[in-house]
């Protein structure tokens, strides 16, 4: 135990520093792929998507992030093995995270399309089965967590195909498309904003003391999904057509579709704040769980709020201060993407990462968003995308999970040569 | 000391963001650059250069040789363009692309469309060539036909540009009935094209006696050619429903 006393402000400190500084790679590079879709078809400016940001990644951290930083901070190893040596664990935790963010660092100067998530998973799996044990994984957890990684795209693809088709089917197949316009998409921010609380309420609001009933749940979800939409439609009821022809006036759909793209930007950043944070700050709270209790594992906690609150000002930080640049870098890229497919990509997306958060799943946000895009080619929306990206992103996998593995184990071995056992 | 702390840790996630930032995002690799709107520059240069023709065909008549030449080099010139945009959207075309629309078709639909500057340009060639003087009693009958046979290839692009609407759409059946309409009044003008070639394929048959038996064989062939305007442009039109229909 001697360890833990006579090191652990250091340790945490360092824990801190190390998860605030992955928070910020988060926020200055994944958060911008998140809202890259919504600026890159011109439905609001960078200025508009980092306020967003901003707002929301903060929010879905705070208010939904738990469930994911719990899988991250204790579904993935079995801590009962650790017991009698608490401090391999902070090692562990700590190596990771330095393993995570150089690994970040090194995809990042060769330009690959590694997950932050996947990064830290195999970092975690990598220092508990070579520093520790096999059997200190629970590898039926990280099974689930691996197998999640290919059903979300797929699911966020699926969506995004059939959100397309009744795009087609209710509003470019009717009479008067920009009357359907207006009539019928506020329909859809109803669901998205009811799935949305949904989880919040049912998943997320624990720690800050709330308990809410599921019956409470489901009429608190409705609510603020209603008031969505009544915003929905007041939005919508304030954009006129600016050109008339008598062919289709597409013009002014897509400038209805622009304005629903900034709620469905809110909730792409919801989504990644209350699945993302997690890799940063899951961690951190895991370092912070043993120190605070002086060597206790397992002890029954829930993420302490300023962990969380640490998390988003750090995805902020790194937003505000760097993402803009990638997204700009992002945004001039996407032309290709109207406002119409890049809404049904981000609904199908931010709804899918959203209930992966709700059932602890840590799942790429990125990749998620990729397979929700190619949904909308599959139903001939997008010009051309290359499927090449597919490939790439398998080989990400590939090499991500063992390169942050090897990674964490090195520093693992270093943490404990600096610290000592015992 | 504890501002030299904060100074460096500020370096640190200023050198650590310049990193992240010189990424190469996936989303850059995922959306490709559309080939709808070089397709459409390509048929736009290729409608340009049949439109050419009618001023080209009606110095040819006056025996305005000095503004034939010109116009025949601008004719030639936007042929060579022609090719070049062709060249360049087959190099951007890898089959990795996944598109909304066959590969194949797309390029069928090029090759259609490149077939028409290819046609103008051998009508300029043969008709500076031979100086070919088109006689009086044809003229009348040779601006009809000229005039009605460069009419499609604008139906032609006109159609082409719906694309985009087309593919934003996810293509709504409104958006299909509207190029389909399109390209039956494409379809209607060629038609009118064919009867004026056929007026004056009939008329040269009657005065051919009078003329010289060379002149006649290669006035055929020119009124041949120009009809044939209407007629690749009218391929461009079929080929772009192949392009729809799937």
């Amino acid at each position: 135990m001697g360890v833990i006393e006579d090191y652990g402000s250091t340790l945490l400190l360092l824990a801190i520093l190390f998860g605030f500084f992955m928070a910020w790679g988060v926020g200055a590079n994944d958060v911008a792929n998140a809202m890259g879709t919504s600026v890159g078809s011109k439905a609001i400016t960078i200025k508009q998507a980092i306020l967003i940001a901003m707002v929301f990644e903060f929010a879905g951290a705070y208010l939904a992030g738990g469930e994911v930083t719990s899988t991250i901070r204790k579904g993935i190893i079995d801590p009962e093995l650790l017991a009698t040596s608490p401090e391999l664990l902070v090692y562990g935790m700590m190596a990771s995270l330095l393993a995570a963010g150089t690994w970040l660092m090194i995809a990042s100067i060769y330009g690959w399309p590694v997950s932050t998530t996947h990064s830290i998973v195999g970092a975690i799996v990598g220092f508990a089965s070579v520093g520790i044990s096999v059997d200190a994984v629970k590898w039926g957890a990280v099974g689930e967590i691996v197998s999640s990684w290919v059903v979300s795209p797929v699911l966020a693809g699926t969506m995004a195909f059939i959100i397309s088709l009744s795009i087609r089917r209710f509003i470019f197949g009717a009479p008067d498309a920009f009357v359907a316009a207006k009539r019928y998409l506020p329909i859809y921010l109803f669901f998205v904003g009811y799935m949305i609380s949904m989880v919040t309420l049912t998943k997320g609001l624990k720690h800050i003391g709330l308990e809410i009933s599921f019956a409470e749940s489901l009429i608190y979800s409705a609510s603020v999904a209603f008031i969505i939409m009544i915003l929905g439609f007041i939005g919508l009821s304030r954009i006129k057509r600016v050109t008339r022809s008598d062919q289709l006036d597409l013009v002014n759909v897509e400038r209805i579709f622009a304005v629903m793209m900034v709620f469905t930007a809110c909730s792409m950043a919801f989504a990644h704040g209350s699945n993302d944070v997690a890799n940063a700050i899951g961690p951190l709270a895991a370092v912070n769980g043993i120190i605070s209790s002086g060597g206790e594992i397992g002890a029954k906690s829930a993420t302490p709020s300023w962990i969380l609150l640490l998390g988003g000002v750090g995805i902020v930080a790194g937003l505000a201060l760097y993402g803009y640049r990638v997204m700009q870098t992002i945004g001039t890229h996407i032309t290709e993407l109207t406002p119409s497919s890049g809404f049904a990509a981000e609904l199908a997306a931010a709804t899918t990462v959203v209930v992966a958060s709700g059932a602890s799943l840590p799942i790429s946000t990125t990749h998620t968003l990729v397979g929700a895009v190619l949904g909308v080619g599959m139903a001939r929306g997008i010009a051309a995308l290359n499927l090449r990206v597919v490939g790439t992103i398998f080989v990400s996998w590939l090499v991500t999970l063992p390169a942050g593995a090897g990674l964490s184990i090195m520093f693992f071995y270093l943490f404990k040569a600096i610290f000592g056992t015992g | 000391m504890g501002t030299n702390i904060i100074i460096l840790a500020y370096n640190a996630a200023d050198i650590f963001s310049e990193i992240l930032m010189a990424i190469s995002p996936l989303f850059n690799q995922l959306f490709s650059r559309s080939p709808i709107a070089p397709m459409q520059a390509h048929m736009k240069v290729a409608c340009q250069a049949a439109t050419e023709i009618q001023g080209y065909m009606d110095a040819v008549m006056a025996g305005d040789w000095d503004l034939a030449g010109k116009l025949g080099a601008g004719i030639n010139k936007l042929e060579g363009d022609a090719d070049e945009l062709k060249r360049k959207i087959r190099l951007t075309l890898p089959r990795s692309l996944f598109m909304p629309v066959s590969r194949t078709d797309l390029l069928e639909l090029l090759h259609a469309q490149d077939r028409i500057p290819n046609l103008a340009k051998h009508i300029v060639g043969l008709t500076s060539g031979r100086q070919m003087v088109i006689p009086e009693a044809l003229v009348p009958a040779m601006r009809e036909l000229v005039q009605w046979s460069v009419k499609p290839s604008a139906i032609a692009l006109e159609a082409l540009n719906e694309l985009d609407e087309l593919i934003t759409t996810g293509f709504s059946g409104k958006e299909v009935d509207l190029i389909s309409a399109m390209i039956t009044r494409l379809g209607e003008v060629e038609h009118e094209a064919d009867i004026k070639e056929s007026e004056i394929t009939r008329l040269l048959y009657s005065v051919e006696k009078t003329l010289d038996p060379v002149d006649v064989m290669f006035l055929y062939r020119v009124i041949e050619w120009v009809g044939d305007l209407a007629d690749k442009s009218q391929t461009v039109g079929n080929r772009m429903l192949y392009l729809i229909a799937r």
